[in-house]
């Protein structure tokens, strides 16, 4: 096996207030994870807002520079990666996924346009028909043509078709990661699972690792294989998704789990506020302890003066 | 005679309204039938969720029902009665004065960006005293003990009346506005995606403040949001809007258990739960525009129920079962397309 | 264009008085192609004359058709408006875009330069330009000096616009679309500063002809070049109110305040109607 991507112990500081008062916020500390290259994975972050979580993609697409700890795609840390023939043979290879549809495409020009640079310029179409084909292609994979998406404007189409189209031009290189940061958020609620169902589709049939970042844990559930929970910039809980979601260890875990509004309560009015103490613990405790393998795979943030076996209480 | 005896117990009652956006730039008119031809009460000490997309009208049918309509929003047709005690109402035939009389003392409301309510260069103090003194109606020290007596209430430390609003979290501000809301008592309360730029833990946490805040005064809240699973937990009955129009309306439990119009079952079906790995359905195509909707039923295009009536004939909203009414013309074909899990408690 | 100028001048009457304006002090300094007489020589008509079939505008002083002369002024002074304002445009588009796409380091040198144009006092430097140059300082010269003197109040407006485009998802989804920053910058993001280029480019074009009659006036310029300002500048040498050839100023006067009234309009019009169009358009109205 070789790493996919291979994020190493990663930090990112950022300083912030004025020239006398500087003050260093820890946005993302010490994380770790690996994206093998011959399973496709969806592997989720989850966490609230500061958590850190939108940080780390933007590390990832190279966008940020983390202040300690390397970032390794197909061996290649982010330095190496100078000049613009290098980011382009990466954004060959990741690919972004935005939050807002309406957002990410001009609202003044034609969406295609976006369509047609990514295959011309990584793709390497030179033609007229190369262009339109790789297009054609890309969208048939959403389940759109290019016969509908062609000459349109951003406001003629739902949000939930923008988001198709925005994937399937993230799809034109044959990228083997896509980055996506709460992508459905943006959409409403009758057009979102068509997004988490294609990002599934993606992984099965077009064998492409998604990073899927997210506050919700219900669809987090739903499609994800592995996940890491952050909390203030550090990861408190990592392990298979299904597992962790239906028992997490973690305080926080367990506090933002019991959180979730259940719809199977419908009209039940069951809104008792979490364990006040296993919130407190979760924030109390922000940071300390490292992460410690438990049997059945996962890793679960553990304060370090625990021994063995009250690591397994 | 049962007509008159739920009658008196609504606090609202609206019949056929009709709120259009008018609008001309540089010879364009356009009309857009943001609220269209809308029939429902809210009664007294209830939770009514509406439930809707970005766009599907339900933003201006609250505007509306504030009173807080300003061109190029318009009322077109319909009326719109306010029954509070033996006050009775109608915000659009009735006098500026009239209507400022009940603002806050008898409606009030829970912003989305508690920013826009709270000054950011004024004290909290300084809030409650602008929007909450007048209709109080008390004296500078009965007020103040007044406003003490309610923050204890719903568990707020009194100090942050002394605060900024930037000096506090998110999830303290918007607690702080539904106390601005509720300190007067109103019998009406409108919300307005309250906690949707909440995090979750948080979110939970201010759901149960409204609830509960609701249930101590009994007043009846209004609750807007797109979240379906928020309606779940905090609404009495909810009410679902489609392209400006009231498709269905029930009480919670049903319309997740027993929908009864398609667009609904969608909904329901589509929310993804911890503990469930079946594959969700999603719905093709987009929601309408409301300058140039679908005639007849305007989900028709969408539906997967759909015959050819449909695309014709706009179905009346009927009533299919006790409190719950569906506005399709196979109401009574239409079956879940999801089983929910086993609830974890019974209402306390 | 053609229908946005036919509902333009439909719906808003701004936008039509403007141009009806504008129209005619074009179409008078366009007349000039056809002048019977070489605006250069003096002594070319009976001096003095008041406006008459013969002479519509009179004579001045001189022995010169006002009406000829003037169209030539007004060919002249509407050109280096024109000349000055699409210089300095060029000039604050690049500068502004590079800055407020690039940001960073780029954006803290270009700034810096653009804050010491601002702070330049325009009027001195003109003249120190006029006594080194004497009669080298012609219109073309004297509108590329302006141009360089007059972009850096614009770019700082354009590059305010363009920092806020930079942070916007569609800039970084063209960036992994793969497109280059001129591409992002030209095409991308210079659509949105159009509406402050058109509104400015008036604006631009009142500051230069208005400094321009001030220089012309006081003769820091070519006096020998027919403009509005070289009109004036010799009726006041002539003292042409002082003998009664209130004419030789009035006119002028009445066409310059015409056109100036005229771009404002434009400006104010033009600015007005791009935004609510272009939202309309946006909302999918």
């Amino acid at each position: 096996m070789t790493a996919l991507l291979d994020v190493k112990s990663v930090s990112k500081e950022f300083s912030s207030g004025g020239i006398l008062s500087r003050e260093k916020v820890k946005a993302v500390v010490d994380v770790s994870f690996t994206l093998r290259d011959d399973t496709p994975e969806i592997f989720t972050i989850i966490g609230e807002s500061g958590s850190g979580k939108t940080t780390l993609a933007r590390m990832i697409l190279g966008l940020e520079v983390p202040t300690n700890g390397d970032i390794l795609f197909d061996n290649q840390g982010a330095r190496e990666r100078r000049g613009r023939a290098a980011r382009l043979a990466f954004m060959k290879r990741v690919q972004p996924v935005f939050q807002n549809p309406f957002e990410a495409f001009n609202p003044l020009k034609q969406v295609d346009r976006y369509l047609v640079s990514t295959a011309r310029a990584l793709l390497g179409a030179t033609t007229e028909d190369e262009i339109d084909k790789a297009m054609d292609d890309a969208l048939q994979k959403v389940g759109l043509s290019l016969a509908e998406i062609k000459g349109r404007y951003a406001h003629e189409l739902s949000g939930g078709q923008l988001q198709r189209v925005a994937i399937a031009r993230a799809l034109i290189p044959n990228p083997a990661l896509l980055i996506a940061d709460e992508p459905v958020s943006m959409v409403d609620a009758s057009l979102r699972m068509s997004i988490v169902n294609l990002l599934r589709d993606l992984r099965d049939t077009y064998g492409v690792s998604v990073i899927y970042i997210t506050h919700d844990l219900a669809t987090a559930y739903y499609i994800s294989d592995r996940l890491i929970i952050m909390q203030r910039g550090h990861v408190v809980e990592m392990g298979p998704a299904r597992a962790v979601l239906e028992a997490p260890e973690h305080p926080y875990s367990q506090l933002l789990r019991a959180s979730i509004l259940s719809v199977d309560d419908a009209g039940m009015g069951n809104l008792k506020p979490a364990d006040r103490t296993l919130a407190e613990a979760a924030w109390n405790d922000t940071g300390t302890g490292q992460l410690v393998e438990r049997p059945d795979g996962r890793m679960v943030r553990r304060a370090i003066v625990s021994s063995p076996f009250t690591a397994d209480a | 005679m049962i007509m008159t005896t739920m009658q008196t117990d609504d606090v609202l009652t609206v019949k056929g309204l009709k709120a259009y956006y008018k609008m001309g730039y540089f010879g364009i008119e356009r009309e857009v039938r943001a609220v269209d031809d809308v029939t429902m009460s809210i009664r007294r000490n209830e939770i009514y969720g509406i439930a809707g997309e970005s766009s599907s009208g339900k933003t201006s049918l609250i505007k509306t029902f504030a009173a807080a309509i300003r061109p190029p929003l318009q009322i077109v047709g319909g009326s719109m009665t306010y029954r509070f005690g033996d006050k009775i109402i109608d915000p659009y035939a009735a006098t500026k004065a009239q209507v400022d009389a009940i603002r806050w003392k008898n409606m009030s409301y829970i912003m989305q960006g508690s920013m826009s309510v709270l000054n950011p260069v004024r004290k909290i103090r300084r809030a409650f005293r602008d929007f909450a003194l007048r209709p109080m109606g008390l004296n500078e020290r009965q007020f103040w003990l007044a406003v003490s007596q309610h923050l204890e209430r719903l568990n707020l430390p009194e100090r942050v009346l002394n605060s900024y609003p930037h000096e506090l979290s998110g999830g303290m501000r918007q607690r702080v506005t539904i106390a601005l809301a509720t300190v007067c008592r109103p019998q009406f309360i409108i919300a307005d995606e309250p906690t949707t730029a909440l995090d979750v833990v948080v979110q939970k946490d201010v759901l149960a403040m409204i609830r509960d805040v609701q249930r101590e005064i009994g007043s009846s809240v209004v609750f807007v949001t797109h979240d379906m699973s928020v309606h779940a937990n905090i609404a009495d009955r909810i009410g679902i809007v489609y392209a400006g129009r009231l498709v269905e309306e029930g009480p919670t439990r049903t319309l997740f258990t027993a929908p009864r119009h398609p667009y609904t079952a969608h909904l329901v079906a589509s929310l993804p739960r911890i503990g469930d790995l079946s594959k969700k359905p999603s719905l093709d195509g987009r929601p309408p525009n409301l300058a140039d909707p679908p005639k007849g039923c305007r989900f028709h295009p969408r539906c997967p129920m759909a015959v050819a009536k449909c695309a014709t004939e706009v179905p009346p909203m009927e009533t299919i079962g006790p409190d719950h009414r569906s506005a399709c013309w196979r109401a009574d074909e239409v079956r879940p397309l999801t089983t929910l899990g086993k609830p974890q408690e019974a209402r306390v | 264009m053609f229908v946005i100028i036919r509902d333009l001048i439909r719906f808003n009457i701004e936008f039509a008085i403007g141009l009806i304006l504008v129209g005619i002090v074009v179409f008078f300094a366009c007349l000039s192609a056809f002048s019977p007489v070489d605006p250069s020589m003096i002594y070319v008509a009976p001096p003095d004359q008041p406006p008459s079939w013969d002479y519509w505008f009179g004579t001045n002083s001189r022995g010169q058709d006002m009406f000829w002369q003037l169209s030539f002024a007004f060919r002249n002074t509407l050109l280096f408006g024109l000349t000055v304002a699409v210089i300095s445009r060029m000039i604050s588009i690049t500068i502004g875009l590079l800055s407020g796409y690039l940001g960073g380091p780029v954006d803290r040198v270009l700034m810096f330069f653009n804050d010491i144009f601002v702070a330049l006092p325009i009027f001195p430097i003109l003249v120190l330009f006029y006594f080194v140059m004497r009669n080298d300082l012609n219109t073309v010269n004297l509108a590329i000096l302006m141009a360089c003197l007059g972009w850096a109040y614009d770019a700082r407006l354009i590059r305010s616009v363009a920092l806020g485009l930079r942070y916007r998802e569609f800039t970084r989804h063209a960036v992994f679309s793969g497109m280059s920053s001129p591409k992002i910058m030209f095409q991308e993001h210079l659509p949105y500063v159009m509406p402050i280029i058109f509104s400015t480019a008036m604006a631009n074009m009142i500051w230069a002809i208005g400094l321009e009659v001030t220089l012309a006036v006081l003769g820091f310029t070519n006096i020998n070049i027919p403009t509005v300002g070289t009109t004036l500048y010799w009726a006041n040498n002539h003292s042409a109110m002082v003998v009664g050839v209130w004419w030789w100023l009035v006119i002028p006067v009445i066409l310059i305040v015409m056109t100036f009234i005229g771009l404002f309009l434009l400006a104010v019009s033009l600015n007005e109607y791009i935004d609510p169009r272009s939202r309309l358009r946006r909302m999918g109205l």
